[in-house]
């Protein structure tokens, strides 16, 4: 009695198992592309597709379908970790894109080569959105610890944009401080007990400081910056370019597994490709990215994005993000060691 | 104590088939996820799983979390059973509608909800404009974080008590009014003591929602280390590092400490039952 009662409980269990355990079929349209990509370039990205649909018709008199997904860079990486089938992803750090390398080997290792300029068709920098006539004068980096300055910024740990808010800053004092670590360190620690929230993202940051009215400046992507100005109101914000800042690169990479699989290849390589066009590079310059090709965007878009002296990642000063993640953004880095919040 | 009592076939058919469906069903959707769970954390093996669970970080993310969430269900076990003794005990127009509110919180998207009370209590807010000249920061604090969790938890305890609430006879207080309890003594002998298992599971339920809370709190907080940083945040921050061993460290633990607090719970209705002969 109790052996048949157990069985069919047993029995019961299978049952379900081989239930759950069918393949799902599904029906494939044509050419579809999958974009992973970060927060900011929504809509980068949305013109972009238009203009690749139109012109990859023309040429081969197919229909490419372009989906992007945008979210936290590092969070958009893990999905294709966990098996996002994206075709390509447009990241805001190049490390994110080494960790899907070296976690799944999807994309080849040598992906930094396949494009000009290190895979980055655009570039951005990090520059201040301060309040209407800029009130407590923030011209530069060691403004931002002035007495009674609040700074809006995203957690390094959480966001791509706020990691490169935090190497600016370094980058800045590193340069004040003749490479003075100790100092560096207490300049980096300073800034962020003025720091009074640290939202989990870029956007998430720009609406505490223009919609909650929070903070005395944002330190914001340069296209972010941009805009915050068409979004809420010219009259509202000003931008300050500080003298020197980071030159981000936001990668792009194609996922070979993922296109070899699918049969996208073709397309997925020329939708990276026309990130090099005229097209693509006026496109980036018209969202506030600066254009890795500028002698191909008109000199009227150029002239929103001012010169700068930009340090790069590759610099000394942090040895590439293979280094400089790991020294500062890890667990136990320089952001965890400084980090002293407000008694 | 009643014999164990698994062999003695139940007259009720279908025992075989409905136990089988009940643990493949409970494998599938609880236990196979939150054994994976404890498994990537073995990765760490017990001293990396030690040096997580004594990070000053990670334990003061643990204070927050749970201490935020206690005082919310606190709060809303005082709070909830005013809603509910309203909703059972008096007929006034809207009653239909404001027992439809209890339910708002459960419906909507924890993300919309954080948004709007940040929005609400920030300094340039409806409520917030008003409390930031006494000097009372709510948004960006952990009194946000309560507030928030506060927001979520009510209707468990709500939903969890006024069923009960609405068996209890008002002959029972008649009586105790005739044989010469004051109306304050009716409360507190005659009718706590029967709700107390409903309030209890109540104050069980919310608090464990509250605990596992992210989405509204990440908007409310300001995340600030150390002060504002709860523990499912610090899991969010494992993740991005790609630290899936620590990720599931913490969440490993903070699962412990709820099933703990769970079963003390549940051991004190055990008690008050007993105690009081209800719900037996």
């Amino acid at each position: 009695m109790k052996n048949s009662r157990l069985s069919i409980a047993f029995a019961t269990v299978l049952l379900m198992a081989t239930v759950a355990s069918q393949p799902m079929s599904a029906a494939l349209a044509d050419t579809t592309l999958l974009n992973v990509s970060y927060d900011p370039t929504r809509e980068l990205y949305k013109d972009f597709n238009a203009a690749f649909a139109a012109k990859w018709k023309a040429d081969t008199g197919e229909t490419v379908t372009i989906q992007t997904s945008h979210g936290g860079s590092g969070k958009q990486a893990r999905a294709v970790i966990d098996g996002l089938d994206a075709d390509v992803v447009t990241l805001a750090l190049e490390s994110d894109i080494s960790a899907i390398v070296s976690a799944t080997k999807k994309i080849n290792p040598d992906w930094r080569t396949k494009y000009p300029h290190n895979s980055a068709p655009y570039t951005s920098t990090i520059v201040f959105l301060v309040r209407k006539g800029n009130p407590k004068g923030i011209k530069d980096w060691g403004d931002l610890i002035k007495d009674g300055v609040e700074v809006i910024t995203p957690n390094p740990k959480t966001s791509g944009g706020a990691r490169w808010n935090y190497l600016a800053a370094w980058a800045w004092a590193n340069g004040q401080f003749g490479g003075d670590e100790a100092k560096i360190k207490e300049y980096i620690a300073t800034l962020f007990q003025h720091v009074p929230v640290l939202d989990t993202g870029a956007r998430g940051s720009t609406t505490t400081f223009a919609q909650r009215e929070l903070g005395d400046v944002l330190l914001a992507w340069e296209n972010e910056a941009y805009l915050s100005l068409d979004e809420f109101g010219a009259d509202k914000f000003d931008i300050v370019v500080p003298p020197q800042s980071i030159l981000a690169e936001p990668p792009v990479a194609i996922v070979d597994a993922n296109v070899d699989a699918k049969g996208t290849r073709k397309a997925a390589e020329a939708y990276l490709q026309y990130l090099y066009s005229e097209e693509g590079q006026t496109l980036a310059a018209k969202h506030f990215y600066r254009p890795s090709e500028p002698k191909l965007v008109s000199a009227d878009l150029l002239k929103k994005l001012p010169e700068l002296k930009l340090v790069t990642i590759d610099d000394p000063i942090f040895g590439g993000w293979a280094k400089a993640q790991p020294y500062h953004f890890g667990d136990g880095g320089t952001f965890d060691q400084i980090y002293k919040p407000k008694q | 104590m009643t014999p164990f009592r698994f062999k003695r076939p139940s007259i009720i058919p279908g025992f075989g088939m409905t136990l089988g469906f009940t643990l493949a069903y409970l494998a599938l959707i609880v236990l196979i996820p939150l054994a994976g769970l404890v498994w990537r954390s073995a990765a760490l093996g017990w001293e990396g799983f030690f040096n997580v669970a004594i990070d000053p970080r990670t334990v003061n993310a643990m204070k927050i979390s749970f201490g935020t969430s206690f005082i919310a269900a606190l709060v809303n076990v005082v709070f909830g059973v005013i809603v509910a003794w309203v909703l059972v005990r008096y007929r006034f127009p809207g009653r239909r509608i404001i027992d439809a509110i209890v339910d708002l919180p459960f419906a909507l998207p924890t993300a919309v909800a954080g948004i709007a009370l940040t929005a609400l209590y920030a300094k340039n807010g409806w409520i917030g404009k008003w409390l930031e000249p006494l000097g009372i920061k709510v948004a960006f604090t952990p009194l946000g974080i309560v507030i928030a969790l506060i927001f979520i938890g009510l209707p468990f305890v709500v939903r969890t008590v006024q069923p009960v609430m609405e068996e209890i006879r008002k002959e029972v207080e008649e009586a105790a009014a005739t044989l010469g309890a004051t109306r304050f003594q009716t409360i507190t002998r005659v009718l706590l003591p029967g709700l107390q298992p409903a309030i209890l599971t109540g104050f069980a339920l919310a608090f464990a929602r509250a605990v596992g809370e992210y989405g509204s709190v990440i908007f409310i907080a300001g995340n600030l280390p150390y002060v504002s940083e709860i523990a499912p945040l610090l899991i969010v921050i494992r993740l991005e590092e790609f630290d899936y061993a620590g990720a599931t460290a913490i969440a490993t633990i903070m699962l412990s400490i709820s099933f703990l607090m769970l079963l003390v719970i549940n051991l004190i209705q055990a008690w008050s039952r007993r105690r009081y002969g209800y719900g037996t």
